[in-house]
């Protein structure tokens, strides 16, 4: 049993390595109180920890109220480069995400539960088939658990384009005209869950609401876990309290606490002004500055850096990463990635690139079949905002000291060939 | 003769990854597509009136005159009931396909 009100929670009792299904069972008693499930969930508040933030018992109430084949998808794909929460979490204990998602195929009735992790994890992928593997010889009861492994695609982790591979091998999104949209495999109905949730899932069925309820704030209950990268010492994943002030989450990370600005969110996330990081990090705090905890992402950037000169090098690899299904995202992204660096190089090209630039954002708005598009457009308006100054500076023909030195601090991986992209 | 009263509105919208940007649309309903500088249609999210006939019929065209059957005029007459069913209807479930890659 986990005293109520403590930290950590989801990282409770591990080491180095994975934990073995008794000790995971040692940590955390055996899962049977799972009889109120449905009124605990509903009384949690819990919220999804894959980035949009939707309630979860919202989600199990539309499944519940499908019927056929039903089931249950994990999400373990960490899209977002600058994350490492799930391949943490399933590389440190798996068994409390598939006590979760176990417990969510109870909910709706499910019969199958899938769970993914990228293939260029082969650790992680490794982890969980031996905890899947410990679970098959012990002969729980309960649905039975496949491990897949599509390849690593920063859209590959969005939910119909999961389902998409699981259903077809295809890394693509799928058109939802209408939400809420039921996606499916074959016919039969899937709920889709990050492995964070999962894990919180894990724990609500075991303790209870209430107990749950005893860390975050009323709105945005529990803990959630953190990917600090950026101007940090070294990047680190930590658990924290929802309602805890991100200067206090940058000290315990040993990150620099008087940042130029922090982007929260991930990569479609938003620039949180170096000024403002007094604020509590939970998304009733941050809606007013239109932001969220998304995907849990604090990527931090010091003052000696160009926000301009990073965001320029996101957006390429953003627009690089779509799936090229939809004209406005396949051609809009690259144009705004060109706009972005004939801002950074400044003159007469950057003004017309900049007025360009915000004229693009409003056309390519909500025109992709997923939200990628969305994402890139939010981030690029955060940075013409809150990098305003660096921008006018550039646009002068003075561009600042970080855009001349070569030190950058966001993590993108390296540009690939577009012909060596694999999408199955 | 007698008066053909249409209610309620509709929306013409496009799958985006069906689209390839023929631009056949802005030609047949110009007073609801335009396109963008890369040939790809942008269309109004809001209402039309159906009693609106000439927009109504010119969506009807660019729906039939579309090369990759992308467009769709959706009625929204009344809150739409949540639907159990996608509008890609999902394919048959085959023995075949359940043993080629079980899950």
């Amino acid at each position: 049993m986990i005293e109520p009100g403590t930290l950590p929670r989801l990282f409770a009792g591990v080491t180095n390595r994975p934990l073995s299904l008794e000790e995971h069972e040692r940590v955390f008693q055996p899962a049977d109180n799972v009889a109120s499930l449905l009124e605990e969930l509903e009384a949690s508040g819990l919220v999804g920890r894959g980035g949009a933030g939707f309630p979860t018992t919202r989600k199990v109430d539309l499944l519940r109220q499908q019927r056929g084949h039903k089931y249950v998808v994990v999400n373990g794909m960490e899209g977002e480069p600058a994350a490492h929460k799930d391949n943490r979490l399933l590389s440190t204990n798996p068994h409390l995400v598939l006590d979760g998602a176990e417990m969510l195929a109870q909910m709706i009735g499910a019969s199958r539960i899938a769970i993914c992790v990228a293939r260029d994890n082969p650790t992680v992928v490794n982890h969980v088939e031996r905890a899947i593997h410990e679970r098959a010889r012990r002969n729980l009861r309960g649905p039975g658990i496949d491990l897949h492994t599509p390849p690593w695609r920063y859209v590959a982790g969005e939910e119909s384009a999961l389902v998409h591979w699981l259903d077809d091998n295809e890394s693509l999104p799928q058109y939802r005209p209408g939400r809420p949209h039921i996606l499916r495999i074959g016919r039969g109905p899937v709920l889709v869950d990050n492995a964070e949730t999962c894990a919180s899932v894990g724990l609500i069925g075991r303790y209870g609401a209430q107990w749950f309820r005893s860390l975050g704030t009323a709105e945005h209950p529990g803990s959630v876990i953190v990917s600090i990268t950026g101007a940090v010492a070294r990047p680190s994943v930590l658990e924290v309290n929802l309602g805890t002030r991100i200067s206090n989450i940058l000290a315990t990370a040993d990150a620099d606490t008087s940042p130029q600005a922090v982007l929260l969110g991930g990569y479609g996330g938003a620039w949180l002004r170096g000024d403002q990081i007094n604020t509590p990090y939970s998304n009733e705090s941050l809606e007013q500055f239109k932001l969220s905890v998304g995907a849990g992402i604090i990527a931090v950037l010091p003052r000696e850096a160009c926000g301009i000169a990073e965001a320029h090098r996101v957006v390429r690899w953003m627009a690089h990463e779509s799936a090229r299904q939809c004209g406005p995202c396949a051609f809009g992204l690259p144009a705004l990635a060109e706009d972005l660096l004939a801002v950074v190089r400044g003159g007469h090209d950057g003004v017309a690139a900049l007025t360009r630039l915000q004229d693009r954002c409003g056309i390519i708005e909500g025109r992709g079949a997923c939200r990628h598009p969305d994402g890139v457009v939010r981030f690029v308006r955060s940075s013409i905002e809150v990098f305003a100054q660096d921008i006018d500076s550039h646009l002068r023909g003075a561009p600042c000291a970080g855009a001349r030195s070569k030190q950058r601090f966001l993590t993108v991986p390296a540009l690939e060939h577009e012909e060596d992209l694999i999408w199955e | 003769m007698g008066v053909i009263r249409r209610t309620g509105m509709f929306i013409l919208q496009v799958n985006p990854i069906l689209c390839d940007g023929f631009g056949h649309c802005a030609e047949l309903a110009p007073e609801l597509v335009h396109l963008d500088e890369w040939g790809y249609p942008i269309i109004s999210k809001e209402p039309v009136p159906m009693a609106d006939l000439g927009s109504y019929e010119s969506a009807r065209y660019a729906e039939r005159g579309c090369p990759r059957q992308a467009l769709h005029v959706a009625k929204v007459n009344s809150p739409a009931p949540v639907s159990n069913v996608p509008l890609n209807l999902p394919r048959p479930a085959r023995a075949v396909s359940r043993e080629r890659r079980p899950l």
